[in-house]
């Protein structure tokens, strides 16, 4: 009788074995690829605002220091964001009428507070406490990168577990001289791994992986 | 190898007796076109009964899509599950499907290395419904889940938590006991086919018939080359899941004997869910052969010898599973502990649930007791309903050992009853629709007994009568 | 609805803006959203959740939503967002006032603590206080003015009553009546007496549903005088409680009371020189006093009088009693309770006279009621010149009277007759339905005010958040018809105050009296009163045929005016563990003869009056002797309360207020279903609490750690911990605990622990972290009755650690047992391996998403669970952590006692005591070396961190032996 299959079918068969098991490996690592990109992560993807504040002109070119703005950082879970009064303290001066400080004028007038978009946004159930990480010795620029060449605020790091667990396991490789911590421009020191530990000790920085510390 | 039509009349479909495993005037032809007939049997030529019975079975999956759907929507609070008795009828159906799939590897593997030929016409049969049980099965630890879209996380892989799953749970076990059985009993049960295939490529009649079987055997000619591979392979997954026979449902077990509630906390559950699981798995072989044989006239391939063997075992392993009973009772009062006692007190008559402790000691221990005269195993329908009383019994054993044990355990202030609600029920009736309509498509769709194994066994009796000539 | 949207609410900044409150009180009204426990809108609800939640889970749940930042345009003052701050002010029952410190997150109040500056609090609260933060976010309560039914406006109704007050006006304010709650506040008095003195013939009425009605006749029939009459348990050594429940909440000073007693207690249990203080109790129903009583005299409450008069006349069968306190003079305290008659007071005042504890354990002050008056005369005449047609307006300041009147006297009929009716209240009740005009009152959090304590004590209330409903206070009120329309409540609070205290040292006073919450200085002082006129004879046994019926207000709502909270509707009560009901409570052997049972339905009929109402049988309770529970059967509290057990208030009347006798029961149907949280009533075989007497006790201390329950310390198949940093750990005193159920509720708030309704609890699927199991012991007609608290009891050997697949519940390195909701998949296999089953499972969506309102009550510490997650008692954790990040900014290390947990903060009794056990110093620590320390269940090796001091007791050896 005849042959129900063409001879070719046999390294058919021998090949489709080899490209299940490709398509099952790149669909594993196209997921964890998107997973890592900036799709899902937001990092460098710079975010729109009511107003087009410019970390970089503020902090770079200004000069003004993080705690002006983020008075409640050293004290306070949250770093706070400055009440519209805070940008009117100068602005009120300078660009008094600049057409692109509009919506922050007409705050002031209204009394309606601007709406900001969220930058680093933790999940829910994450308990961020800024004051104990800057008391610390964890700089600012640690976390967020240089602001102070950001003109349109964006993420520097996937503030996924594994980053912060990555730290929290082992401060020692990013804790800095508490002097140092609000400078922006901070550069880690080649001797890092021996100021790194002496810093840790010095300032009783304990490495807390309870859930708990993070989670409740 | 013959290709021109089978005449079914032309061998008698008698059943030979309890000596033979095989009926009388069978040559490799008859034996082929007998099997294969039922699977080339034209649509409409099917038995009534099947139509009826999958028709069942299917509107069974409904209700069980139904209840899978509500229960995503609103949870598993649907269920009557609570604070204290927190596992319900999900864990329950879930060990009693593992069970159940046990018969199949037993069958296949262990009895094919203890060359116990009358295994082979119910081997495929019983792989089958391996497959099926451990389908079942395998979706409940996934259902009970209060989060389900979350099951993944019970499986260890890099992940942006940096979280593993917690070694020390036996639920984590399970994942992988499970897994690999369900991996396992495939490739046996696909392996066997393979020779199977073949033959219903070349007996097919259609093309696509012929394509189709053609696919599946993957270019199978029967040369002694493959064959020789292929005992190789059957006889290596036969020893690799001879272990796994003991060991899934010795992990199953541990999800209970490692906790510390009065009533799971027990060293001899390993041996005795093993035995229960086979006690259960030839009880549920048993209820499907007996209508199938039937409905199909394989009486002259499933004899009455195959039914006996089965009861024996039955009967073998109700007798460990009893004397499992027998020691849990000891245990509880040999071991002085207030609250041991106090839970197997609870079992047998404090509780509300004494009823169900009884009942199973009835089903799975005093009435199976019958399989002692042989003249109860060679009568078909008492053999029937015993196999079916047996499947409650088991079931109803792992209801009191989940439900009854959870629902008085240490504190007086936290005891509750459990009363399952309609979608417990739906959930359950729900599995075995799944099953039975599994089990009914593979009786039409592929030959339920393995073909070549029965050639052989044809073989062998037909060089006895030479000996005898 | 967006789900993002509603992701566990956290970002502060939501909800600081009060425009935002503004706009979705707007879309309450008038249709409002749908709400927790209407199933109805929850099943919708949850099918989107659901679907939502699955969707979520596809996407791996990494992606965050789009989440705004809203900042402060001006910030206020003192005012860091992240951190809290505390405000002192005061809350008030039937008028007297429990000063508080109420905690607010950037603007929005989540919690209330007591105010350990006042000395009605000590720092602690009774459940209701804790409760009345979700009563101010309640999206039930009223929220706009209404004339007839139909929306209205301030302006118009201070139009329609300034009318309404001039036309009175041309007759001297004849026909214009005032009806007020009892008033201690010295502003509102003084407000109301201004009225009264422009118009003279107007006339201001006074009623309580629940208040100290008898005390005052008691004290007026006694002395002739309505004196206050207070408690020093801190000096008594033998108290005999005629009847009276000091540790509920419905006895003024009752936190205070709990407070001394249990020291007194603890100090016995201590040091054996120091004497405990025996407590008899004669009662008809099993109160919290009657719990932790050494003897408790079982008989109905008619009985007590001749119980009490026995005691003064030295009948023989109470002789060892007297002998007692006789043998304790100026050390005793014959304390008789509001449910008894002027009568008993009378005696009892005269007994405290005799041996000589007036003065010393039982003092007299003036009354703290701005006018003390007779209330139920005073409602009786408003009734009667209503129906003669002598009222022509009345103004209802936060009453109920249509629901909480005594029956007899029909009130809603003669009210009717009225022309004009103004109602001020939290919701749009009963009574708002009858009245023309309806205003929206203040909650407490949001009005100005001041109120006396239970001793004179004055605290200014001063409001954490403004009104989010419009609310007005009783000050705005007044001030339409003193014709000061335009004051503010702030105005006239400060007004009066500045009138009494001249001088530019007012500022610093009034600051300080804010700052502290209580105004210095301003307690009664001590007074002794006339000798005590001899009482009237008690007369022989009524006759009466048939059942006695005893009233109570409910242990969990009260009189009824928190009915629609949810928290309190679903606090077990202390002595049935019955949730979302009230019952008719009736003695095991009464229930036999007339062979009915718990779960039937029955008729009870008394004096032609007649309610329906489920039976409960109550071991302890007394023979032939009802007890029916008040605050339930409302038709028009809210989604809450509305159709929830039956209105005792039916059979009331105002000439027996607390007990009748001849009551008669039919049973109508059989096995109503109640919710009830504990359903085993005896400890069976085991011993999870652990009693003995203070002489046992001496003679073997180690009674409580019997040696077959004790187990090896290093047993372990899994390496043992060890705590270098803290180790934290609590000790529950079963001494002192009176079963009150705060705890649960300050648990529930601090924890933002979901409510599930009546039907879930029935399923035993109730919430809350922290239980109180109730065993009953000995026979059970007068068992004793025991209360145990039980929260996690975070094992060093965790049953549930061990279990979990996900690594959801895991051991840190200070001992907690943590629960990481966001990790768990819902197995439950952790609560199936807890042997104290105090893990919670979120069968489905408890937590409420959806009514925003809610969203204000909960703590921002704390993450808001979903579907399918376990939770359980954590400590406390994020009080921990703050504790502990503070210590580490100034690099000191944590100091005893600045962790309190939300359930040891708000114990009257000072029965639960956390800490950490590395520092041997430690008030903990030093507890668990006690004799009495024992672990619950330690023989399974589980070695709680949790542990008990065991129960003692104090019983006079003469009636032990008789």
């Amino acid at each position: 009788m005849a042959q129900i299959f063409h001879r070719s079918s046999n390294s058919l068969a021998k090949i489709s074995i080899v490209a299940a098991l490709l398509a099952v490996g790149g669909v594993v690592w196209a997921a964890y690829k998107i997973n890592a990109g900036s799709f899902i992560t937001d990092v460098s993807v710079a975010r729109a605002q009511p107003v087009p504040f410019s970390h970089k002109h503020h902090v770079a070119d200004d000069g003004i220091d993080c705690r002006y703005c983020h008075t409640s950082v050293e004290t306070s879970a949250v770093a706070g964001i400055p009440p519209t009064e805070t940008c009117m303290s100068c602005h009120s001066q300078i660009w008094a009428n600049a057409e692109l400080l509009e919506p922050v004028r007409d705050s002031f007038r209204t009394g309606k507070s601007l709406e900001w978009t969220r930058v680093h946004d933790l999940p829910d159930f994450v308990y961020f406490n800024h004051s104990i990480h800057v008391a610390k010795g964890i700089g600012c620029s640690t976390c967020h990168g240089r602001v102070d060449r950001m003109p349109l605020m964006f993420k520097v790091n996937t503030l996924y577990m594994q980053w912060c667990v990555e730290c929290h396991r082992n401060p020692a490789q990013y804790i800095r001289p508490r002097d140092q911590v609000f400078n922006i421009a901070y550069e880690y020191p080649e001797n890092q791994s021996e100021l790194g530990p002496r810093l840790v000790k010095e300032y009783k920085v304990l490495s807390l992986t309870d859930c708990v510390t993070c989670h409740r | 190898m013959k290709t021109e039509e089978p005449e079914p009349a032309s061998v008698a479909t008698l059943d030979p007796g309890p000596e033979k495993i095989i009926g009388p005037g069978h040559n490799f032809g008859s034996v082929t076109d007998e099997i294969a007939g039922v699977v080339f049997r034209p649509f409409t030529k099917t038995p009534r009964q099947l139509f009826i019975g999958f028709a069942f079975a299917f509107l069974l999956v409904n209700l069980f899509l139904v209840a899978v759907t509500w229960l995503f929507i609103r949870g598993v609070s649907v269920w009557g599950i609570m604070i204290p008795v927190a596992w319900g009828f999900a864990i329950v159906n879930f060990v009693w499907w593992i069970g159940i799939g046990h018969a199949g590897t037993l069958i296949s593997a262990i009895l094919l290395l203890l060359k116990q030929d009358w295994r082979t016409s119910i081997n495929r049969f019983a792989e089958s419904m391996t497959l099926f049980a451990v389908a079942c099965a395998g979706m409940f630890p996934i259902l009970h889940l209060g989060r389900p879209w979350l099951a993944y996380w019970l499986l260890p892989y890099p992940n942006t938590m940096w979280m593993w799953p917690q070694p020390r749970s036996p639920l984590v076990w399970d994942v992988f006991a499970v897994s690999t059985y369900a991996t396992v009993s495939l490739l046996f049960w696909f392996t066997g086919l393979i020779p199977d295939f073949a033959t219903m490529r070349d007996k097919a009649g259609n093309s696509t018939a012929r394509r189709i079987f053609g696919t599946l055997a993957m270019g199978w000619r029967g040369s002694a080359k493959h064959w020789t591979r292929y005992q190789k392979a059957y006889l290596l997954l036969a020893g690799l899941s001879t272990p796994l026979v003991i060991s899934v449902h010795s992990v199953v077990s541990f999800d209970f004997a490692v906790a510390i509630v009065p009533g799971w906390h027990t060293t001899i559950f390993p041996p005795y869910f093993v035995a229960g699981a086979i006690y259960s798995g030839f009880a549920m072989v048993l209820t499907l052969a007996i209508p199938v044989r039937r409905w199909y006239h394989l009486e002259d391939l499933i004899t009455m010898r195959h039914i006996e063997c089965m009861s024996k075992v039955m009967l073998g392993t109700g007798l460990i599973v009893a004397y499992g009973y027998g020691m849990e009772a000891f245990m509880s009062w040999y071991s002085g502990n207030e609250y041991e006692r106090y839970a197997f007190l609870n079992r047998m008559w404090l509780g509300g649930y004494w009823w169900t402790y009884w009942l199973l000691i009835l089903c799975n221990i005093l009435i199976p007791q019958a399989l002692w005269s042989r003249k109860v195993r060679m009568h078909i329908p008492t053999v029937f309903v015993i196999s079916l009383v047996v499947n409650v019994g088991m079931w109803l054993e792992r209801f009191v050992i989940v439900v009854t044990s959870l629902s008085r355990d240490f504190v007086p202030s936290s005891w509750g009853m459990y009363y399952p609600t309609v979608w417990d029920w739906s959930t359950y009736f729900g599995t075995i629709g799944l099953f039975l309509s599994l089990m009914f498509l593979f009786i039409r769709g592929l030959p339920a007994i393995s073909i070549f194994e029965m050639r052989e066994v044809v073989h062998h009796t037909e060089s006895t009568h030479d000996h005898a000539a | 609805m967006k789900p993002e949207a509603h992701n566990y609410w956290r970002s502060l900044e939501e909800l600081a803006s009060t425009e935002e409150f503004r706009a979705y009180v707007e879309d309450e009204f008038p249709n409002r959203t749908p709400d927790w426990n209407n199933p109805g809108s929850r099943r919708k609800f949850l099918r989107l959740m659901g679907a939502s939640i699955a969707l979520a889970g596809v996407t791996g749940c990494t992606k965050q939503p789009k989440e705004v930042i809203v900042p402060y345009v001006r910030s206020p003052e003192e005012m860091v967002p992240g951190k809290p701050l505390f405000y002192a002010t005061a809350m008030t029952f039937a008028g007297l006032a429990t000063g508080v410190l109420a905690e607010s997150h950037m603007g929005r109040p989540t919690k209330v603590e007591g105010n350990p500056e006042h000395p009605a609090s000590l720092g602690a609260t009774d459940a209701a206080t804790q409760a009345s933060i979700l009563s101010l976010y309640d999206p039930d309560r009223s929220q706009i003015i209404t004339r007839d039914g139909n929306i209205s406006g301030w302006g118009d109704f201070i139009a329609a009553v300034s009318r309404a007050r001039d036309a009175a006006g041309l007759k001297k304010g004849a026909g214009f009546r005032i009806l007020t709650g009892t008033v201690t506040s010295p502003t509102l008095a003084s407000q109301i007496q201004e009225f009264l003195t422009a118009f003279p013939q107007a006339k201001w009425h006074q009623y309580e549903p629940c208040g100290r009605h008898s005390a005052r006749a008691g004290a007026v029939t006694a002395f002739g005088a309505p004196v206050n009459t207070i408690y020093r348990f801190d000096r008594a050594d033998v108290i005999v409680s005629l009847d009276c429940d000091f540790f509920s909440s419905a006895m003024p000073g009752s936190l205070r009371y709990a407070r001394d007693y249990s020291a007194r207690r603890r100090a016995a249990a201590e040091n054996s020189s120091s004497v405990p203080p025996r407590l008899y109790i004669a009662e008809s129903t099993p109160s919290l006093t009657g719990g932790l009583a050494d003897h408790r005299f079982r008989m109905a409450a008619g009985e007590v009088a001749r119980f009490a008069s026995g005691l003064s006349s030295g009948a023989p069968e109470v002789q060892a009693i007297y002998k007692d306190l006789e043998a304790h003079p100026g050390a005793g305290i014959v304390i008789p309770g509001e449910h008894q008659s002027p009568q008993v007071h009378a005696i009892a005042h005269a007994l405290n006279q005799k041996l000589g504890n007036a003065g010393k354990t039982v003092v007299y002050t003036d009354p703290v009621e701005a006018a003390p008056v007779d209330e139920i005369a005073s409602l009786a005449e408003l009734v009667k010149d209503m129906r003669d047609g002598a009222v022509e307006t009345l103004v209802i300041f936060g009453g109920n009277p249509v629901y909480n009147a005594p029956a007899d006297l029909n009130f809603l009929d003669a009210l009717k007759k009225v022309n004009l009716r103004a109602h001020l209240g939290l919701y749009s009740d009963e009574t708002a339905a009858w009245c023309h005009w309806h205003v929206p009152e203040a909650h407490y959090l949001e009005s100005w005010s001041d109120a006396r304590a239970y001793e004179g004590t004055v605290s200014i209330v001063q409001p954490l958040i403004l009104p989010l409903y419009g609310g007005r206070s009783s000050h705005d009120v007044i001030n339409i018809l003193t014709n000061r329309a335009d004051q503010s409540a702030y105005d006239s609070v400060r007004a009066y105050w500045q009138a009494k205290r001249p001088g530019k040292d007012f500022e610093d006073f009034w600051q300080i009296s804010l700052h502290d919450g209580v105004m210095a200085g301003s307690a009664f002082p001590e007074r002794t009163p006339p000798p005590v006129k001899p009482a009237p004879p008690v007369a022989a046994a009524s006759a009466a045929q048939g059942l006695e019926v005893v009233f109570r207000p409910d242990p969990s709502v009260g009189d009824g005016g928190m009915a629609n909270n949810a928290w309190l509707q679903e606090m077990p009560k202390p002595q049935s563990k019955m949730t979302w009901n009230n019952a008719v409570w009736i003695s095991p052997k009464t229930a036999e003869r007339l062979g009915v049972t718990t779960g039937d339905v029955v008729d009870i009929e008394l004096s032609g009056r007649k309610v329906q109402g489920p039976l409960w049988i109550m071991p302890g309770q007394a023979e032939e002797s009802l007890t029916l529970h008040f605050g339930y059967g409302r038709t028009r509290a809210g989604r809450v309360a509305d159709g929830v057990g039956f209105n005792a208030y039916a059979l009331r009347s105002s000439a027996s207020l607390w007990q009748a006798a001849g009551a008669t029961i039919t049973r109508k149907s059989r096995g109503y279903e109640f919710a009830t949280t504990q359903h085993t009533q005896t400890m069976e075989e085991h011993d999870p609490f652990r009693a003995a007497t203070y002489a046992h006790f001496h003679k073997e201390p180690e009674f409580a750690r019997p040696e077959e329950k004790q187990v090896p310390k290093d047993l372990s198949m899994f390496p043992m911990w060890n705590y270098d940093q803290h180790k934290w750990g609590m000790s529950i005193d079963l001494n002192s605990c009176t079963g009150c159920q705060a705890c649960t509720i300050a648990c529930q708030s601090e924890n933002n622990i979901p409510v599930v309704g009546k039907e879930e609890v029935a399923k035993g699927r109730h919430m809350n972290w922290l239980r109180i199991d109730r065993y009953f012991d000995g026979q059970p007609e007068n068992p004793r009755m025991y209360f145990q608290p039980v929260p996690c009891m975070h094992c060093e050997n965790a049953p549930c650690e061990l279990v979990c697949p996900v690594a959801a519940t895991v051991h840190s390195t200070e001992g907690l047992n943590e629960m990481v909701y966001n990790r768990c998949v819902g197995t439950r296999y952790c609560s199936n391996n807890c042997p104290y089953k105090v893990r919670r499972f979120n069968f489905f969506l408890y937590a409420d998403w959806d009514t925003k309102s809610l969203m204000g009550s909960r703590n921002p510490d704390v993450s808001v669970r979903s579907r399918g997650v376990m939770e359980k008692c954590t400590y406390c954790v994020q009080r921990i952590n703050r504790v502990k990040i503070e210590g580490e900014k100034q690099d000191r290390p944590v100091r005893d006692g600045e962790i309190i947990t939300a359930c040891q903060q708000v114990c009257p009794a000072e029965a639960i005591v956390f800490g950490d056990l590395n520092d041997p110093n430690s008030r903990v620590a030093k507890l668990k070396q006690q004799h009495r320390d024992y672990g619950l269940l330690e023989e399974l090796n589980t070695r709680p961190r949790t542990t008990y001091l065991a129960r003692l007791r104090n019983p006079n050896p003469e009636l032990e032996k008789g």
